[in-house]
């Protein structure tokens, strides 16, 4: 926003602040990527010619890692309604973790994958291995962007910029890692159900 | 009114419901003196960012003219030689002759730079930077960084997709649409090489623009609107962007995921789109793919990409039409309502482009039913442009003339659309010149108008200075004239079933009878694009040495006229005014003028209030 723009000397919009409202329309478009996949996997699968396998067992592990992830993120937010900073760090840097955790985790998993013999590509592959691959591997790409959006707002409350009255930046980033874990708990119902 | 008063009280707690949020960027002071760098070249003004957008997309809109001229010389003139052209060909001509695989490449390149770069990126990215926060009543975008970030991820983008030109294997050549296998396999042709691969980079680069650029529309229309200035008092251009950024926040995503394994499929060896292949004799050990898939996720981003091309211009030409009607715009409501009911349909039905795939003919009945109702909220429109201009006291400016000229463009591409939507006809014409020509006219001539249109009419506020108006005349009349003579033969070149994106028809006995029917459109469309230069100095002429323009130089009641003639960073000098009617009160009966601007209050109008408007007023 211009320096000089003041919100309230505006026609009521939709009760959200610009940035909030520019975080949930970035969400969306990530939401249509991933429409956009899924039904792209629907449709070749009912095609046939459709290689079954067993999901990787590693997969459950991580799921449960990033719902845990979420959990603090939301206990850090609560922290922050409460002004109790040292939680707000200690919830975040947890959350940090968690995040790191499910990455590598998921890295695990393509582990599997490959010792299952299911390929991303080459001669032995089959779309619905690469399916697996592509679906993993832009959740997890999106993980990351939502890792370094955390990693600002842990700078933000180094400099006391995170508090009850300051809520703007740890919110939005709460949003986004909630999303991000809904997106992955999306995922996963949709392998499971549809493999 | 006492709902657009606004609160100053602070607002704690939960943070969904507050209206106004506690912001750290805005206890910022950032009224330092701006270098060169961030004041032309990484500004964050979004007037400045609009310019940027607009000198890219002029420059884009000369290479896709240029090449096309290139292409329309081979097929109007099949037997001649080219030799005349090696100094800037080089390799691509052989033997006097044009390479036919380069010149697929430039039918290639032709699309995707008029479709993307100059009529999405150059018409949207200009006006809705330019207008929508000066139409609002806002100092800038929402975010003044993001949007200068989508104006840079452009620009890398369009370098890349330049740069992919002049690759010994040459820039893509799998058509605009890149449909695979062609596009996936180099060795079925050679732009299928390092080419596509440039281009499928340029692409996501370009997407993750458009994504940047239009999430700030959106946000900018929503929550940055001047008090007073309801939805329901939004010009239409306003209207317009905003549906047109939120069709493409739907639809881009989906490209961007076809893309994505488009990418995978060439150069890490999945099989998403690639199945039982030979080529050049030998067996691919891609299986399991489906070329089809592509379509429907190309088309699904691609139908509403159309209306993402034309619903700007529709907005600016309701506009100008209106304001040089000296009338209101007929059917304010109805023409939003219409935007809204093209923004819906446009995403369901998108296998209007897939009638020859094989679909289940049921599916592609629904397909067509869903197709031919977009002829009624068209119709809609057009209707009310027609509506606007009857018993107006037009004014002819040069903007003017360019809308006008857009209704009619619009009319006669519509109509084709129609025959086209009907799956039995379609199945006659697809992949014919009647395709290209029905397209060309509704989609690129005339959001080429309308583009126009917007430069002439808002030039004024862009630089301060007018363009001239004599040689606007000829600019347009030159290319109206030009477009027509242009497009329409083609749609009999169609109907006799010749096809588009062929090299030469001269082998086939049955189109050789079109050889002078080629060369007429090909003679057309080269005198056209050689009228365009009459813009290009014009434009460029004007920005310097133009007449001075005044504040309001054509009587407009929107709110960028209330600037002054050049606004600077922030727009107004002082307060933002507040809004208290419509944008459309021209020649309202009673008043002293025939315009209103939206800034003025009922109080001020007492002999043209009408009864509802008195109560307000008191
Ligand atoms: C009454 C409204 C319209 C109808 C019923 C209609 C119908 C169609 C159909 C059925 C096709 C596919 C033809 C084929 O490939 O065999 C088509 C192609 C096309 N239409 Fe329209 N259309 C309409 C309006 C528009 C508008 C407003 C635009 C753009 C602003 C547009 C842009 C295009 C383009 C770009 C293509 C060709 C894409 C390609 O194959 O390269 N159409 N139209
Ligand atoms: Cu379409």
């Amino acid at each position: 926003m211009h320096p000089s723009e003041t919100l309230t000397d505006k026609e009521t919009g939709t009760g959200l602040h610009p940035l909030r409202l520019l975080l949930i329309l970035l969400i969306i478009s990530i939401l249509m990527m991933f429409a956009g996949l899924t039904s792209g996997y629907i449709v070749r699968r009912d095609e046939g010619n459709w290689l079954e396998f067993d999901l990787p067992t590693g997969l459950l592990f991580n799921t449960i890692v990033i719902a845990i992830s979420s959990a603090t993120m939301q206990w850090a937010w609560f922290s922050a309604r409460k002004d109790n900073l040292r939680q707000v760090k200690i919830g975040m840097l947890t959350t940090l973790a968690l995040g790191v955790l499910f990455l590598i985790g998921q890295w695990q998993v393509w582990g599997e994958l490959v010792s299952n013999r299911v390929y991303f590509g080459g001669a032995d592959s089959n779309p619905s291995g690469s399916f697996m691959y592509v679906l993993t591997g832009v959740h997890g790409f999106h993980l990351i962007t939502g890792l370094i959006f955390l990693v600002l707002v842990v700078v933000k409350s180094l400099r006391y910029e995170v508090h009850s009255r300051q809520m703007l930046a740890i919110t939005n980033g709460t949003i986004y890692w909630h999303f991000l874990g809904a997106l992955w708990l999306y995922l996963y119902l949709f392998l499971l159900l549809n493999h | 009114m006492a709902a657009n008063i606004p609160t100053n009280a602070p607002v704690h707690g939960t943070p969904t419901v507050p209206h106004v949020e506690h912001d750290e960027h805005l206890h910022h002071d950032e009224h330092h003196e701006q270098s060169f760098l961030t004041k032309y070249i990484f500004s964050q003004d979004h007037k400045v960012i609009a310019k940027q957008f607009l000198i890219t997309g002029i420059f884009w809109a000369i290479m896709g003219g240029a090449l096309s001229s290139l292409f329309r010389l081979q097929l109007g003139w099949p037997e001649s030689t080219m030799s005349w052209l090696t100094p800037v060909l080089g390799k691509w001509v052989e033997a006097g002759k044009l390479n036919p695989e380069f010149y697929l490449a430039l039918v290639t390149m032709h699309g995707t730079i008029m479709v993307f770069f100059v009529l999405t990126a150059g018409l949207s990215g200009t006006f809705s930077n330019f207008l929508i926060p000066l139409q609002v009543g806002a100092r800038d975008m929402a975010s003044g960084f993001m949007n200068m970030l989508s104006y840079w991820f452009f620009f890398i983008s369009s370098i890349i997709m330049f740069s992919s030109i002049f690759i010994e294997t040459g820039p893509a050549s799998a058509g605009w649409t890149i449909y695979p296998p062609l596009s996936a396999l180099p060795q079925a042709i050679p732009g299928s090489g390092a080419g596509m691969t440039l281009w499928l980079v340029s692409m996501a680069l370009f997407i993750i623009s458009q994504l940047l650029g239009g999430v700030n529309y959106i946000t900018t229309v929503i929550n940055l609107r001047t008090r007073g200035m309801s939805m329901g008092k939004l010009p239409l251009t306003i209207w317009s962007f905003f549906l047109t950024a939120i069709l493409g926040l739907l639809a881009f995503p989906v490209l961007f995921s076809a893309a994505l394994l488009l990418i995978f499929d060439r150069s890490f060896g999945t099989s998403f789109f690639l199945s039982d292949i030979y080529i050049a004799g030998q067996a691919l050990n891609n299986t399991g793919g489906s070329p089809i898939l592509f379509q429907h996720l190309f088309w699904f981003l691609g139908h509403p990409e159309v209306y993402i091309v034309i619903m700007p211009a529709m907005g600016m030409v309701s506009e100008i039409l209106a304001t040089n009607s000296r009338k209101p715009i007929f059917g304010y409501r109805a023409m939003i309502g219409s935007l809204i009911g093209i923004s819906l349909l446009s995403f369901v039905v998108w296998a209007h482009h897939m009638f020859v795939t094989g679909m289940n003919p049921f599916l592609g009945s629904v397909f067509m039913f869903l197709t031919l109702i977009i002829a009624v909220p068209s119709g809609v429109k057009v209707f009310n442009w027609l509506a606007t201009l009857w018993r107006g006291n037009i004014r002819f400016t040069t903007a003017m003339l360019f809308s006008i000229g857009f209704v009619s463009l619009f009319i006669s591409g519509g109509l084709t659309g129609i025959i086209l939507g009907n799956a039995a006809l379609d199945i006659q014409m697809h992949n014919t010149y009647f395709v290209v020509a029905h397209f060309h006219l509704v989609m690129g001539s005339s959001a080429f108008f309308g583009l126009f249109a917007g430069v002439y009419h808002w030039f004024p506020k862009m630089f301060g200075r007018m363009l001239d108006e004599k040689l606007g005349y000829v600019h347009f009349w030159l290319t109206f004239i030009g477009v027509y003579l242009v497009f329409m033969p083609m749609h009999y070149v169609g109907i006799a079933g010749f096809p588009r994106r062929y090299y030469a028809w001269t082998g086939f006995d049955s189109f050789s009878q079109f050889a002078d029917l080629n060369k007429f459109i090909s003679a057309a469309a080269i005198f056209a694009f050689i009228g365009q230069f009459i813009f290009i100095f014009n434009f460029f002429y004007s920005i310097w040495r133009g007449r001075r323009a005044t504040e309001n130089p054509w009587n407009s009641n929107t709110l960028e006229w209330t600037t002054p003639v050049i606004p600077g960073h922030g727009n107004w000098p002082g307060a933002i005014p507040a809004v208290h009617r419509w944008p459309y009160d021209y020649s309202k009966p009673g008043a002293e003028k025939d315009f209103i601007p939206q800034n003025v209050p009922y109080s001020q109008t007492q002999s043209s209030n009408l009864p509802n408007e008195r109560e307000t007023a008191e």
